[in-house]
């Protein structure tokens, strides 16, 4: 440090010469940010993962006639080496009720309340990031992780079940069966339900994310409350309360597998998760942008 | 820190806002699930009553009818409303048909229920719907209604009613609109047309006499002594509508005592019963009893059963009629609809057929299928009885089981509308070649074993038979087509063409269709079959005449790729077959090119071809829809709301006060009238004003928790002030001002990603900052830092002080104008220390300042230029550190012996000794010269070997604060 430096020149909103407030911590660097951490590479790694231990168990041909239960959607398992579609199928299957759930509650539940652990919260917000951006910057790469980690669970599914079954159609004993070409369709269908419907943990972990400065409380936190709700969701008693957990159509995706698809689930279950969300996430900005951040 | 466990515990206490914002939330929980569950009262009541009508063939034969009387409110000889007579299902009561009664009482119209005569604790007995009999006692209740004011009226004695009912009920409604003209419209569901025909079917379009018994429904329909209800014979409204055992405990009025009317077995009143018949006219019972011995229908049995069907009479019903009829139903096939259908718009008579998913074997269907019965029911009603609402269109709708549903495992059906009813001919015919050899198969002597196709009175338990239902090795013939090269969509009789050979010169023959399903089982669409009686058969079956079976209607899709399967059968569970054991040839209408696989040499194949109506019609758009607009609705509501949002936030920013204040334009922070007030009421900084000029290195000095660490977390743009300003450079600085980017922080120790190297960590702060790396100044930095190799080691391994010169380096990437640091000394080691307060002293000399907080003095002391005492929130003094020192009145002496200085001193005037508890002899010298003090010790003999002004900054922080070493925050 000599002498000679000049002190960065003011603009007019008083801010360091090359500051601009969208240009901090773009989506590139918190992306960056992010999949430095291990948490983040181990998640998409077992995503990769995970279906290729499916297809090796399933090399493990046993005599056994186990019934996975589950009615006519249960016979999916049975069908699920019959091809490339159906394989993925079955993967998705085993993994949306709760390994996609605790993976997107990590991706989103983590992103603040770990900076928050960290202590470099308050150095970003002293930047500064404004706090809108912030959460907007964060939100989106979380979604972003979250939308991978479920696109690399069906791809390699799709690639690796296809390599070692086929390419055939799609096949359920709900209705017949759904020509190859359609069946990929349906399949980005089911996909982007499951999108939506996740976007219910994003939230719900988003919020707590902002609400606390212990990562492993807002991610487990999310799954918990997701949980809490799957066990209402089983008590008929409930009624029509039911109808508005935010778990009850959660598996309305199956609809997608009859002919014709049944969306009428579907629907509701995106409103209600849209609703969701919208307010998790809402509830989200409206107190990280007031709060004082004391971590 | 205690402190700040203390302070969140402080802040979790509940405070006011808190526990209004609480309990709102918790009542409008509690508001919203007692909304949801709690009972509504309904909008009527409720009158039981035992009325007595006279009936018989002469009209004077008295009966007692059990009947409940639902009337709206509102309802008066001013305002008379239109009534509906509700008859239950076989078997059923007043109380089977409850939850419909409701339904229509809600829509406004009086409702008259009641138990039919020989169930429950009405009196006479059953004579099967016969004129005389049931339908004299509907005409007379016909007549009861007639003689309320609250009923409308057409004429004097001519309520305004409509009559509605399900089975049994619907049979009524159909012979009471035949018989009393008084009628205004009705809807019969899952009825027959003929009752000889629906307990003697026999499909080749044979008379009843020479029908195949229905025995399994038939017995069902005697014999079921259980003291249950037919719930599979109530109406589709009642079927799963619980009453079925409820008989027990028939109604308030019915008190405990066991009702022993659905028993056929005992009549009320005590009166011994026939155990052959029970409540069974007689005439009735014995045509049952001579029909279930032989298996076959004398014509006085067949007269008996046509008297008890609209069949007959059907010119003569002139009440417009909706007629409902179920797909799942082995008992009242839909062609029995199709029949009133055809027979009742003969006459001119506006018809409205509806076919639903469920029937006797299906139960009430899907709720789609409720939902739309349930509409055309109200829509009819309130067009025909209510005279409101336009005229209902006489399209024929109809639904298909189209899945499972994925939420609930249940049914889920297809609704399909097409203009005019095109019968259960379809309006197209597709048809579809099957082959197979002729084939020999066994008549099982006694009828058993015998194949299940459909399990009677189960309710929607039969529809799981489908792919089940057995056909028994040698009992059954195959034929089969070639898979289907697209999908049919078939609505009504199939009918196929096949002839048979019987030693005896008869058969009875059960002609099935399958839909066989390549990769699963073969599905009998609800398990109807089609029995034929052939006769005149020869030995041989190349010279039998080919007789064209009409099989039962179905609504199925027969998806590409499936084969059909035509099956004859010698045997049936549900019907009587000949006794005597016989071998039958059966074969296909003609001769069929080619073989099969699996077929005896030389034999012939010989086909038919199967003809399947179709229909094409709309697919009727259920409520359902207008979620997917909401859906719409809400993503572009939530996308309008953000860019609302988003203009909002942008203006409010643009407006967004952005001036200079020229009095501080030059001065890096201003601080005035600070105050910061938690939400539970804790003053952590009650009124805090300074400034740090260029140049200047100023130390904000306090105890712990005087407010120094609140201070600069406002400063940072952390924490909201409660009051008070903060200018930067003559910017108001708000959380998230541009300014703060002339800021370089540590506030309340480091802070960085763990998993990333020292080096690593200030870049991915750099690069949050969106700043160009050339104004970094990573080279000072990482010089600052001092951390040699050790910065490409992760930070989770750092010790204490390393942390803490990264994070000086960090705050002093880009040299801020305005430096900030809390405690930066901790954790660093002496020559760490003593090199950090050269570092600072030389940073604010570029017309920048460095503000540095510290709770310890000698560190301010030496370090800054300026300094700012704070305690308990507030400023006790601030300016240069000279100046807040001071000149120190007061001087330490070292002496040899103290008590003789003590003495010495005593004796000079205006010198006082200080109390000094550690041996030291500290004087307020108070105006007389050091010099002369020293002097007169020598003088008296004191050694002095040292003299100490006291101008530490310790005697003025303790002076300024008080000696208590409680800290503020304790306040």
């Amino acid at each position: 440090m000599t002498a000679t430096e000049t002190a960065t020149a003011p603009d007019a909103a008083g801010g360091a010469a090359g500051y601009r407030p969208r240009a901090t911590l773009s989506i590139g660097a918190e992306w960056r940010r992010q999949a430095s951490r291990r948490r983040t590479q181990f998640a998409l790694g077992f995503m990769v993962l995970l279906p290729l231990i499916i297809l090796i168990a399933f090399q493990f041909e046993s005599s056994g006639d186990d019934d996975n239960g589950g009615g006519e959607f249960g016979s999916l398992i049975e069908l699920a080496t019959t091809g490339g579609l159906n394989f993925t199928l079955f993967a998705l299957l085993v993994s949306s009720s709760f390994l996609l759930v605790v993976v997107v509650a990590l991706f989103c539940g983590d992103t603040v309340a770990s900076e928050a652990s960290w202590g470099s919260l308050r150095y970003l917000l002293a930047v500064p990031v404004p706090r809108a951006r912030l959460l907007a910057v964060k939100l989106a790469v979380a979604l972003g992780y979250s939308l991978l980690a479920l696109l690399l669970l069906a791809g390699t599914a799709l690639l690796a079940g296809t390599l070692r079954y086929g390419w055939s159609p799609l096949s359920s004993t709900v209705a017949a069966q759904i020509p190859a070409g359609e069946g990929l369709l349906r399949l980005l269908g089911i996909l982007g339900y499951l999108a939506v419907v996740l976007l219910v943990v994003a939230g719900l972990a988003f919020l707590l994310s902002v609400s606390t400065d212990a990562a492993l409380g807002a991610v487990g936190g999310a799954v918990l409350l997701w949980i809490l709700s799957s066990i209402l969701d089983q008590i008929t008693a409930l009624g029509v309360l039911r109808d508005f957990l935010p778990t009850h159509y959660s598996s309305a995706w199956l609809g997608l597998l009859s002919t014709p698809v049944q969306t009428d689930d579907i629907v509701k279950g995106a409103i209600s998760a849209i609703c969701y969300a919208t307010v998790f996430w809402s509830l989200a900005f409206w107190r990280f942008t007031r709060k004082d951040v004391v971590s | 820190m205690p402190s700040r466990l203390l302070a969140r515990l402080r802040r979790a206490r509940p405070t006011r806002r808190r526990m209004v914002a609480g309990s709102t939330v918790l009542v409008l929980l509690a508001a919203l699930v007692g909304w949801a569950v709690w009972p509504e009262r309904p909008p009527y009541s409720t009158t039981d009553s035992m009325i007595t009508v006279r009936s018989g063939p002469a009209g004077d034969q008295p009966v007692d009818l059990d009947t409940r009387f639902y009337l709206p409110d509102g309802a008066s000889a001013a305002r008379p409303v239109p009534a509906v007579l509700l008859a239950h299902g076989f078997g059923g009561t007043k109380r089977s048909v409850e939850s419909d009664a409701e339904d229509l009482a809600g829509l406004g119209y009086a409702v008259l229920t009641y138990t039919a005569r020989g169930f429950g604790r009405s009196g006479g007995q059953i004579h099967l719907d016969h004129p005389d009999y049931e339908v004299r006692d509907a005409a007379r209740l016909l007549d009861w209604l007639a003689a309320r004011p609250e009923i409308r009226k057409d004429a004097a004695g001519d309520p305004r009613v409509g009559v509605v009912g399900g089975s049994y009920g619907g049979g009524l409604a159909l012979l009471l609109a035949a018989q009393d003209q008084r009628v205004d419209a009705i809807v019969p569901m899952i009825t027959w047309n003929d009752l000889a025909r629906s307990f003697l079917p026999e499909s080749t379009g044979r008379e009843p006499a020479d029908g195949v018994f229905k025995k399994g429904w038939a017995g069902i329909f005697f014999g079921s002594g259980s003291g249950t209800g037919l719930g599979g014979l109530a109406a589709p409204g009642a079927a799963q509508g619980g009453d079925s055992g409820s008989e027990g405990t028939d109604g308030p009025a019915g008190g405990q005592d066991p009702v022993p009317g659905a028993v056929p077995g005992a009549a009320p009143g005590g009166t011994p019963a026939d155990p052959a018949c029970g409540r069974f006219a007689a005439d009735v019972c014995a045509a049952y009893l001579r029909i279930a011995t032989t298996g076959r229908a004398d014509p006085a049995a067949v007269e008996l059963l046509r008297r008890s069907s609209p069949a007959g009479v059907l010119d003569r019903i002139k009440a417009p009629t909706l007629l409902v009829q179920g797909a799942a139903d082995t008992l009242f096939p839909l062609a029995e609809a199709d029949a009133n259908a055809r027979g009742i718009a003969a006459g001119g008579t506006p018809v409205r057929v509806a076919w639903f998913t469920g029937g006797h074997d299906g139960g009430e269907g899907p709720q789609t299928d409720r939902d739309r019965l349930r509409f055309l029911m109200a829509q009819w009603l309130e067009h025909y009885v209510k005279g409101s609402g336009e005229t209902p269109s006489t399209s024929f709708t109809w639904s298909r089981i189209a899945g499972f549903d994925a939420l609930d495992r249940g049914l889920v059906a297809t609704g399909f509308s097409v203009t005019d009813y095109p019968g259960v001919g379809g309006t197209t015919a597709e048809p579809i070649a099957v082959a197979g050899p002729a084939q020999r198969i066994a008549n099982p002597p006694a009828g058993n074993p015998a194949a299940i196709s459909a399990l009677p009175g189960t309710g929607g338990f039969s529809s799981l038979l489908d792919g089940v239902a057995g056909d028994l090795p040698g009992q059954h013939a195959r034929f089969e087509s070639a898979p289907l090269d697209r999908a049919v969509d078939v609505v009504g009789s199939p009918k196929v063409t096949i002839r048979a050979a019987s030693p005896t010169g008869e058969a009875v023959l059960f002609v099935k269709l399958y839909d066989v399903d390549p990769n699963g089982p073969a599905a009998l669409s609800n398990g109807l079959v089609a029995p034929v009686r052939l006769t005149g058969l020869p030995a041989d079956v190349t010279a039998a005449t080919p007789v064209t079976v009409t099989l039962p209607a179905i609504v199925r899709r027969i998806e590409a790729g499936h084969r059909l399967r035509i099956v004859v059968a010698t045997s049936d569970q549900g019907y009587a077959t000949p006794v005597e054991p016989v071998t039958y040839t059966v074969a296909l209408a003609g001769p069929a090119a080619g073989t099969m696989p699996g077929m005896p040499a030389g034999a012939a194949l010989t086909g038919a071809e199967v003809s399947l109506p179709t229909v094409v019609g709309e697919p009727i758009a259920t409520p359902a829809v207008v979620w997917r607009w909401a859906l719409a609705g809400l993503v572009a509501a939530i996308v309008l709301g953000l860019v609302v949002l988003v203009a909002v936030l942008r203006r409010r920013h643009r407006r967004h006060d952005t001036s200079v204040h020229p009095e501080y334009a030059d001065t890096p922070l201003v601080v005035r009238e600070l105050r910061k007030e938690y939400a539970d009421g804790f003053v952590a900084v009650s009124r805090i004003d300074f400034e740090v000029h260029r140049g200047q290195v100023v130390g904000l000095l306090g105890p712990n928790g005087a407010g120094k660490t609140t201070t600069l977390r406002v400063l940072m743009g952390l924490t909201q002030p409660t009051t008070g300003e903060i200018h930067v450079f003559g910017h108001r600085l708000v959380p998230g001002s541009p300014v703060l980017s002339r800021i370089g922080a540590l506030v309340e120790g480091p802070g960085f990603l763990p998993h990333l190297s020292g080096l690593e960590n200030l870049r991915a702060y750099w690069r949050a900052t969106g700043r160009p790396w050339a104004d970094a100044h990573f080279d000072e930095a990482l010089e600052i830092a001092g951390l040699g190799d050790s910065i490409h080691r992760k930070t989770r391994k750092y010790s204490h002080g390393m942390r803490q010169r990264l994070a000086i380096a960090q705050a002093m990437l880009g040299l801020p104008e305005l430096l900030v640091l809390d405690e930066p000394t901790d954790g660093l080691d002496p020559p760490q220390i003593a090199e950090m307060r050269r570092v600072l002293r030389r940073y604010a000399t570029d017309g920048r300042a460095v503000l540095v907080s510290s709770h310890l003095l000698a560190e301010v002391e030496q370090t800054c230029t300026h300094a700012v005492v704070v305690h308990k929130g507030q400023i006790v003094a601030a300016g240069r550190v000279e100046e807040i020192v001071g000149e120190s009145p007061s001087t330490q002496f070292d002496v040899s012996d103290v008590d003789a200085a003590r003495a010495v001193l005593d004796r000079l005037a205006g010198v006082r000794v200080l109390p000094e508890t550690n041996g030291a002899l500290v004087v307020d010298t108070n105006g007389t010269a050091r010099s002369e003090v020293v002097a007169e010790l020598v003088r008296a003999g004191v050694g002095v070997d040292r003299v100490m002004p006291r101008r530490r900054l310790e005697d003025a922080f303790l002076a300024l604060v008080g000696e208590n070493s409680r800290g503020s925050g304790d306040r």
